[in-house]
């Protein structure tokens, strides 16, 4: 293998000004798993980003709308399909009245605005889109999200972000329980408080909640990061305090601040909590295993 | 999956049936099998409503004789009333197995209610002041306009939508249930109830009768037991986060309260809207919107959370 360049060494070139260090000592693009590391083989920063050869060539300066006031969630989605086919980047949907699954797949760039609120698995399993909510959403909203940012004005149900991928997935009110469940990566913000079990099963990604958490926050995380403003009512299995650093306190100041969520006291008193690592056992054989080699 | 929905105004009446047959047909995607509705309406002094049938929906396909069995119970039905001195101020036929009693009694209501269930084929859906209580097979706008609920008017009311999952498709297993013997009390439930059994033998040891295997059925028979004991409702629903098992949230609602409790995992949903005059709840915001459709600020409550309010 020798002579054979990674495409890690190739990313790490890219940045002559020794920001990578900065973003690889705050595990931006590598995440410590059982000893070894996976590292992310992509600039999220390149300009030409990954867009699926389908996509549409949308232009954020053509404007519409749709009023969903009397259609079916599947015919407002097929309806920002053909729009977007049609070159629409802005798309502005009126009267969602809480139905369900309204944005969700969307797999390209798109300026994406709800006027009113939503109910479950709102603008799931999209990778690029940014999406404004004005109002609120029900269970699920952004499940298994890819790319893109989403930006709820209101409260949001439980589940919020699960199972997501990538990408900035905000909550200016309050959510539910369960919020972040089985995330892989990206970021959850919530302004206000979220329920029990928050984080449960967490493997990777950031999740930052500035009000407070309820029980069993962070249960049986492998891996990732919650930071708290306000109470934790009490952790998970598994899930431990650990020190914030500066360049956490960086990354708070710089997020928050992108969603206009910085409280004014700053972020010094946010804790810190992450995965004990004392459930880990990948290295372990199963038992059947073990039979076989014993 | 099933889908519960209440609503309370505070301090008035509206057009509650038609209000709770839009939230449940909101709701409709989450449970298709049977609708059911408790809804309050203003108590007239001294007297009761009795809801009940003497069939199930299917037993009207069963059997060449049906017609002379249900009209051999309902002549057995009047003769016991009669024979316990209740006066039958009012008769009305829902549907073929389905009536509608007003009468006056001033005896034991819980004899009353066990004499007349003695009846075979015979169940009490509701007996008291202000609740009227309709289930039935299909979805809210059949059963709103099989028994003629759109034009009532009351306080409070909630209601059900079923997906059979755990017993049959049928009246019985439907919700809401009664809190037999106490008057005015109804429950709605998403969820199951894991020590469903454990709590069903305590409370047939301590005399409770149960007509159904719902397990939903368990949270009317234990509210109706905490009442019956002098236990507030509030404290009868914090207690039942306490003891029952499994994921579950209710709504319970009296003659003038209606109160809600969620299971410690939360994992069944519930949206809540509070304004100063008007409460509204359901399995989700689709169904609220329904009755409001102006934007409203909703909120999600979280686990062991109770509460109740007034009308």
């Amino acid at each position: 293998m020798a002579g054979m360049s990674s495409p890690g060494d190739g990313f790490r070139d890219g940045f002559r000004d020794g920001s990578h260090d900065r973003s690889h000592e705050m595990g931006m693009h590598t995440e410590q798993l059982a000893g070894r590391t996976q590292q992310v083989f992509f600039r999220p920063e390149e300009e030409e980003r990954f867009l699926y050869p389908w996509a549409p060539d949308v232009d954020y300066n053509r404007r519409t709308e749709i009023d969903a006031d009397t259609l079916t969630s599947t015919e407002v989605n097929s309806k920002l399909r053909a729009l977007m086919d049609q070159g629409y980047g802005t798309i502005v949907v009126r009267n969602p009245r809480g139905k369900h699954s309204l944005g969700v797949g969307i797999l390209n760039r798109l300026n994406l605005i709800f006027e009113g609120s939503l109910g479950y698995f709102a603008v799931g399993l999209i990778d690029g889109p940014n999406v404004r909510i004005h109002g609120r959403v029900g269970w699920s909203c952004g499940e298994n999200m890819m790319a893109g940012t989403v930006v709820i004005d209101k409260n949001a149900g439980s589940t919020f972000g699960a199972a997501i991928r990538g990408g900035d997935l905000v909550c200016r009110g309050s959510v539910g329980s369960r919020t972040g469940i089985d995330m892989k990566g990206g970021t959850i913000i919530v302004g206000g408080d979220t329920g029990a079990f928050s984080g449960f099963m967490m493997q990777r990604g950031r999740m930052v909640v500035c009000g407070n958490a309820g029980k069993n926050l962070g249960d049986s995380m492998y891996d990732g990061t919650i930071y708290v403003g306000g109470t934790i009512r009490d952790l998970g299995v598994d899930a431990v305090p650990a020190e914030l650093t500066d360049l956490d306190k960086a990354w708070l100041t710089r997020k928050l601040r992108q969603y206009e969520l910085l409280p004014a006291q700053g972020v010094d008193h946010f804790t810190k909590i992450v995965a004990g690592k004392q459930l880990w056992n990948y290295d372990n054989l199963e038992p059947t295993e073990k039979k076989l080699i014993l | 999956m099933c889908g519960i929905a209440g609503v309370i105004h505070r301090g008035g009446t509206s057009g509650i049936g038609a209000e709770m047959t839009s939230m449940l047909q909101a709701l409709r995607h989450r449970g298709p099998d049977s609708t059911g509705f408790a809804i309050y309406g203003t108590p007239a002094e001294g007297d009761y409503v009795m809801r009940f049938k003497v069939a199930e929906q299917e037993d009207m396909a069963s059997g060449f004789d049906i017609h002379a069995r249900i009209r051999g119970r309902l002549e057995e039905v009047d003769r016991r009333l009669a024979e316990l001195g209740v006066t039958v101020r009012d008769r009305a036929v829902s549907t073929e197995y389905a009536m509608r009693y007003v009468i006056s009694h001033d005896g034991d209501l819980e004899h009353l209610a066990r004499y007349v269930e003695d009846v075979e084929g015979t169940e009490i859906l509701s007996l008291g002041g202000a609740l009227e209580l309709v289930k039935d097979l299909g979805d809210a706008t059949v059963v709103s306009e099989q028994y003629d609920l759109g034009a009532f008017r009351g306080t409070h009311g909630i209601g059900h939508t079923r997906m059979a999952t755990e017993s049959d498709v049928d009246i019985r297993s439907a919700h809401p249930y009664w809190a037999f013997p106490y008057n005015d009390v109804a429950v709605v439930h998403n969820g199951q109830i894991t020590n469903y059994w454990l709590m069903r033998r305590e409370m047939e040891r301590r005399g409770h009768r149960f007509m159904s295997d719902c397990d939903s059925e368990l949270l009317a028979v234990y509210t109706a037991h905490n009442l019956a004991h002098g236990v507030t409702l509030e404290e009868s629903l914090e207690r039942s986060v306490r003891e029952i098992d499994g994921v579950f949230t209710y709504l319970v609602a009296t003659r003038d309260q209606l109160g809600m409790a969620k299971d410690t995992m939360a994992a069944k949903p519930l949206v809540l809207y509070e304004s100063d005059d008007l409460i509204a709840l359901a399995s989700e915001e689709v169904a609220i919107r329904a009755i409001l459709p102006q934007e409203i600020d909703t909120t999600d409550p979280y686990d062991e959370e109770i509460r109740v309010w007034q009308a």
